[in-house]
């Protein structure tokens, strides 16, 4: 039972991420990626991690994609010719093959350990994050709010150079 | 053989659930056509039966049977999905709703985080719809319906959140327990406020329709779509407006707590009686426009949703008396509203800019005119 439901949750994750590297159209590409990460999710579920596979939904499933979405429709990628390769994917390969021999080391090298899988408790959960993991959590919102910055200050910056009127944004 | 009674159960729980969602659809229908009408000093339906109660049927066949058509250049399989996933998600949250002390489908304890999570999953369809329509105006339908739904849905969970922290709990039974020596409604009204507002902006009912206004953007996302499939989306709009009505009475007024009769009957006088403000606040209210409706998602509603779920946690943490949050609650309430209704009475900033460069002119060289 519980193994039957892991292969149709590894082939939902696994299926759409080589969907996502296979389609040419940068929407399905995303509606892939959606497969993929509620794919993880229902491995979560699987793990008795109800929680994060709700987090998973929520953040990645929900806000995440539309976000992307919402930048695929900004750029109008239909007028742009469908080019899925460049110059770059030597380097991709590289970093790629990288990525999953550490991963696959981490997964031989590592002790076994057979652990029966069990629900945390929510607020176990809740208490360890904001008192024994309070610094880490802190530096990884801290790290976002950078991004966030940065991403208004690139765009700034580029809004300075165009001489159009920037004072007449409709508000008032 | 007890995992097969146990999927008949759930799928038996689920068809239960549909009929009772459509019947409430179908109430919701007649609700509003004839509350619009009183509102308009019109009588609404009345040919269709008694008092017009069969309208909604008559409207159900309608729909249904209306052509549906496809247009050529859609993306066809996205065309399909949307509203599939705009359906699925408007459903699902029902399977841990809960309309009464064991009315439920599946009790979890984690409901009310599970409902936020699926109910952001609907979003995705409105965009999808959007852009797999081929359409310009689907397209700044889907963008605006993405641009609003996100920004609203940060302080619906918020307010949640603060909710929880109250509640010590996510699950939908031990908040409406910790709610029965009197509701939150009586210490959190800023959260009630929030959740409300931010509530009718996430189904896109009226002040908030934005993303589909037909004077504007032609129905955005659901420009292309017609019969069956636009009565979908229809359907999904319904359901989510019962949700959000439904989660008010649970997280504000109670849930199913109330003397004397059943909890089911509480809990669906309260929740219909939200439901009537919501139609009353569309037969009211215009129009908001997109800027207006951005701004006041993110510099009025977000850092009000802070504000909550701070003076919630600071109410917890020291173990105040409970008249302290509420004149917490009321203090920032009040504070909001009297800097809107400053800067709605005040000229607008092009008005002061134009009357200060009169001014200057009058004052360097009157004009022979004046």
């Amino acid at each position: 039972m519980q193994l039957a439901l892991f292969i149709i949750v590894a082939i939902f994750t696994i299926g759409g991420a080589l969907g996502v590297v296979a389609t040419r159209n940068v929407v399905h590409a995303a509606l892939f990626l959606l497969l993929s990460l509620l794919g993880a999710a229902g491995a979560y579920l699987l793990l008795f991690a109800e929680f994060l596979a709700l987090v998973q939904v929520l953040i990645y499933g929900g806000a995440i994609i539309i976000v992307v979405l919402f930048a695929v429709m900004l750029t109008r990628s239909s007028e742009y010719p469908r080019i899925t390769d460049n110059r770059q994917w030597p380097l991709a390969l590289l970093t790629a093959a990288a990525l999953s021999g550490v991963l696959g080391a981490a997964f031989w090298l590592a002790p076994e350990v057979v652990a029966e899988p069990q629900a945390p408790e929510f607020t176990e959960l809740a208490a360890s994050l904001f008192t024994k993991w309070a610094l880490p959590f802190e530096i990884a919102s801290l790290v976002l709010l950078v991004a966030l910055i940065g991403a208004i200050i690139i765009a700034r910056a580029q809004n300075v150079d165009t001489p159009t009127d920037a004072s007449s944004d409709g508000e008032g | 053989m007890s995992f097969l009674i146990s999927v008949a159960w759930s799928a038996l729980g689920l068809a239960v659930m549909f009929a009772v969602l459509s019947v409430v659809v179908l109430s919701m229908v007649w609700l509003e056509r004839k509350a619009l009408g009183r509102l308009q000093l019109r009588y609404g339906p009345t040919r269709t039966g008694k008092f017009g109660l069969l309208q909604p049927v008559a409207d159900a066949i309608k729909l249904i049977v209306k052509e549906d058509i496809i247009p050529n250049d859609s993306e066809k399989a996205i065309f399909w999905v949307a509203p599939v996933i705009v359906v699925v998600s408007a459903f699902v949250i029902w399977v841990t709703i809960p309309g009464g002390d064991s009315v439920v489908i599946k009790h979890l304890p984690l409901g009310l985080f599970y409902i936020i999570a699926f109910a952001v999953i609907g979003i995705l369809g409105l965009v999808l719809a959007g852009w797999g329509s081929a359409n310009k105006y689907g397209i700044m339908g889907g963008l605006r319906s993405a641009a609003q739904l996100i920004s609203y849905e940060i302080p619906v969970v918020l307010v949640a959140a603060a909710v929880a922290i109250l509640a010590q709990s996510l699950d939908m039974r031990e908040i409406v327990a910790a709610q029965s020596a009197y509701p939150y409604l009586v210490v959190l009204p800023l959260g009630l406020v929030i959740f409300f507002i931010a509530g009718l902006a996430e189904v896109g009912r009226t002040p908030f329709d934005i993303y589909h206004a037909e004077s504007e953007v032609v129905g955005g996302p659901f420009v292309e779509y017609s019969g069956a499939h636009w009565s979908v989306f229809f359907l999904a709009e319904y359901i989510n407006t019962f949700a959000i009505a439904a989660l008010t009475a649970l997280l504000f007024l109670g849930g199913w707590g109330g003397p004397a009769l059943p909890d089911v009957v509480w809990f669906l006088f309260k929740t219909y009686a939200v439901v009537l403000v919501v139609f009353w606040v569309r037969g009211t209210f215009p129009r908001l426009r997109i800027d207006q409706l951005m701004a006041f998602a993110w510099k009025v509603m977000v850092p009000l949703s802070f504000y909550t779920v701070i003076i919630a946690a600071v109410y917890r943490f020291y173990d105040l008396p409970w008249w302290s949050l509420t004149i917490l609650s009321l203090a920032g309430l009040a504070a909001a509203g009297w800097i809107i209704y400053r800067r709605m009475t005040a000229p607008a900033r092009r008005v002061i800019q134009i009357q200060e460069r009169l001014a200057a002119q009058r004052g360097a060289a009157p004009s022979p005119r004046t």
